[in-house]
């Protein structure tokens, strides 16, 4: 026989395993998440290279899928995916790193708590509107001073795209500069060296690995930003370095597709995942790499 | 003892060039400042020259037209209302849930570390994927079409990272001792995190939420991707109707070549900060809240 509290015990106790497990289920929504990215890449991938030959896709200069003469290769979408990344990172990564310096060694601690939530607004701003502010007021200022400029341009679009991924680069290296103790510096300090000694090579070399971190977040953040490229690079898919003439990204083409009415099961359909798949394998692969170093700093420091 | 003169024949310290250039630095990474600063000023100010004479009553209560000058964003604001609302009730839960899961219950073994591992990687997966998931899944496996549900759903996957990680935060803050306290009043594990836990985390909580509903407030790429419709001249009746959303509107005006369409886009963008501020400021506000009301 079972006394009264013995009862209650045994009804809580069930209470508390059921609770626990339907927070068990919500935890792997993630991992369900995760898996149904992949499964559905995977599958309309799959289906797409039924269709096109891998090495088509891998070494074809030409991507046309929507014109009669159909070309499948990625490399148009990838340069110019690259080109613009690589104008936004020349502005964030230079400007981000300097700006967390900035913060975190000169600004009086008063001043960094204003200024950083200001700059972090620019992290918030919705990528329709820099994109807005990419096509109509960047572009005509530019052209100002270069006549040759295509109205739709990569150039533009990668600088505005720096501007947005400024505050990702400041606050993350800022964070991995504030760890790094203060002894270090006054060791520093107490050698004879300046204020720009000890950053350079007290500060910056021991935070490395959390600055190394948010640069490759910072890249895999240009790779995958959509909005600002598709209304302010163009969606002409061509194979060119030039950053002053329209282009096409693999996001913007992701974008261009799905506005049309592709039906289900077309190969119209099934590049926007093979596109997909690229697009995640390469962001993936830095975000890992990113956890990868930040789980280093962590190290040295806890 | 000669090495050592000549090292003090070598060594100048030449501390006036080498601080000057220290103060050379400073102005350099206050200008990187300024001029992310500077960006913002000048992005706010475009917006509003272009848009703010656009903003009437009647652009907030006209349906898109194809006549720039009657053109209004009240199905896209509806819809941006209705997405969420229905955002907040899938993902605050499930995201409350995960994270009181992992940061209270989850035992330290190889699956709690996957899961936190997969949770910072699905953080900083491309929007534009999420909207092929939800394209993949909710669209055509689950053939919810391109629906209000669809949207919700998928935005949610895609802040329900952001949520969790926030929750998380709140609830380590919350120091060992209130749960000490709760356990050994008697209280079950559940009954402590239910009663003190819980209450003493839930402005960070919220904080965190609203500025993930912020982040989904301004999200395009997943919601073309899945298909929904750039130009809806009514407002959805269930969460099975199609649906547009306020950045998507602002993306389609902008992508027509007439001007007078590029002022609208200017105008909804205005409406669109003015939404954000407000969340933001609420955030804000709540957080100024917690840290006067609760010391440990």
């Amino acid at each position: 026989m079972l006394t009264g509290t013995q009862r209650v015990d045994r009804i809580r106790q069930a209470r508390e395993s059921l609770i626990l497990s339907l927070l068990f289920l919500a935890a792997l929504v993630s991992i369900a998440t995760t898996i149904g990215i992949i499964y559905t890449l995977a599958i309309e991938t799959f289906h797409f290279f039924q269709r096109v030959s891998v090495v088509d896709f891998l070494t074809d200069t030409q991507w046309t899928p929507l014109f009669t003469d159909k070309h499948f290769g990625i490399w148009p979408l990838l340069t110019a995916t690259l080109v613009v990344s690589a104008i936004a990172m020349l502005v964030a990564l230079p400007l981000g790193l300097l700006a967390a310096i900035g913060l975190s060694e000169y600004a009086s601690p008063r001043l960094a708590t204003i200024v950083k939530p200001i700059l972090e607004i620019l992290a918030g701003v919705p990528t329709v509107v820099y994109g807005y502010f990419a096509l109509l007021f960047v572009t005509p200022l530019l052209k100002r001073f270069i006549p040759q400029l295509e109205v739709f341009n990569a150039l533009s679009a990668g600088l505005v795209m720096g501007i947005m991924i400024l505050p990702l680069v400041a606050s993350l290296s800022e964070d991995a500069m504030r760890a790094v103790p203060q002894s270090l510096r006054e060791a520093a300090y107490a050698l004879g060296a300046t204020k720009l000694e000890v950053v350079w090579r007290v500060v910056v070399p021991s935070s490395l690995s959390g600055i190394v971190a948010a640069f490759i977040l910072a890249v895999s953040r240009a790779i995958g930003e959509t909005m600002i490229v598709a209304i302010a690079a163009g969606q002409i898919p061509r194979f060119t370095l030039n950053p002053l003439v329209a282009m096409e990204t693999m996001t913007a083409y992701i974008v261009q597709v799905s506005l049309g009415d592709t039906p289900h099961g077309t190969l119209e359909y099934q590049t926007i995942f093979a596109v997909g798949t690229t697009l995640f394998v390469i962001t993936m692969a830095l975000n890992l790499l990113s956890y990868r170093f930040l789980q280093r700093f962590r190290e040295v420091y806890e | 003892m000669t090495a050592e003169r000549s090292i003090d024949r070598e060594f100048e310290p030449r501390l006036a060039l080498r601080k000057r250039l220290g103060t050379f630095f400073g102005l350099l990474s206050a200008a990187a400042i300024v001029i992310g600063l500077t960006t913002l000023g000048v992005l706010i100010a475009d917006v509003v020259r272009d848009g703010w004479h656009v903003l009437s009553w009647d652009f907030l209560t006209s349906f898109p037209s194809r006549r720039p000058e009657q053109a209004g964003i009240r199905s896209a604001l509806v819809g941006t209302l209705y997405l969420l609302v229905l955002v907040a009730i899938i993902a605050f839960p499930l995201g409350v849930a995960a994270a009181l899961y992992l940061e209270e219950f989850a035992p330290k073994n190889r699956l709690t570390a996957i899961i936190e591992v997969n949770i910072s990687n699905l953080a900083a997966v491309p929007s534009i994927v999420y909207g092929l998931l939800g394209l993949g899944v909710f669209v055509r496996t689950f053939m919810l079409g391109r629906s209000l549900i669809a949207g919700a759903l998928t935005l949610s996957l895609l802040v329900l990272p952001i949520i969790i990680i926030a929750a998380r935060e709140a609830l380590r803050a919350v120091p060992p001792s209130i749960r000490e306290a709760g356990l050994a009043l008697g209280a079950s594990r559940w009954q402590t995190v239910r009663h003190f836990v819980l209450p003493a985390a839930l402005p960070g909580i919220l904080t965190g939420t609203i500025l993930a509903l912020a982040r989904a407030i301004g999200e395009t790429a997943p919601l073309i991707t899945i298909g929904a419709l750039t130009y809806v001249a009514f407002t959805p009746k269930s969460i099975f109707d199609p649906f547009t959303v306020l950045p998507i509107q602002i993306f389609n005006w902008i992508s027509r070549p007439q001007p007078a369409f590029h002022e609208r886009a200017a105008g909804g963008i205005i409406v669109l900060l003015v939404v954000l501020l407000v969340f933001n400021g609420l955030a804000i506000f709540l957080r100024a809240r917690l840290q006067r009301r609760i010391r440990y």
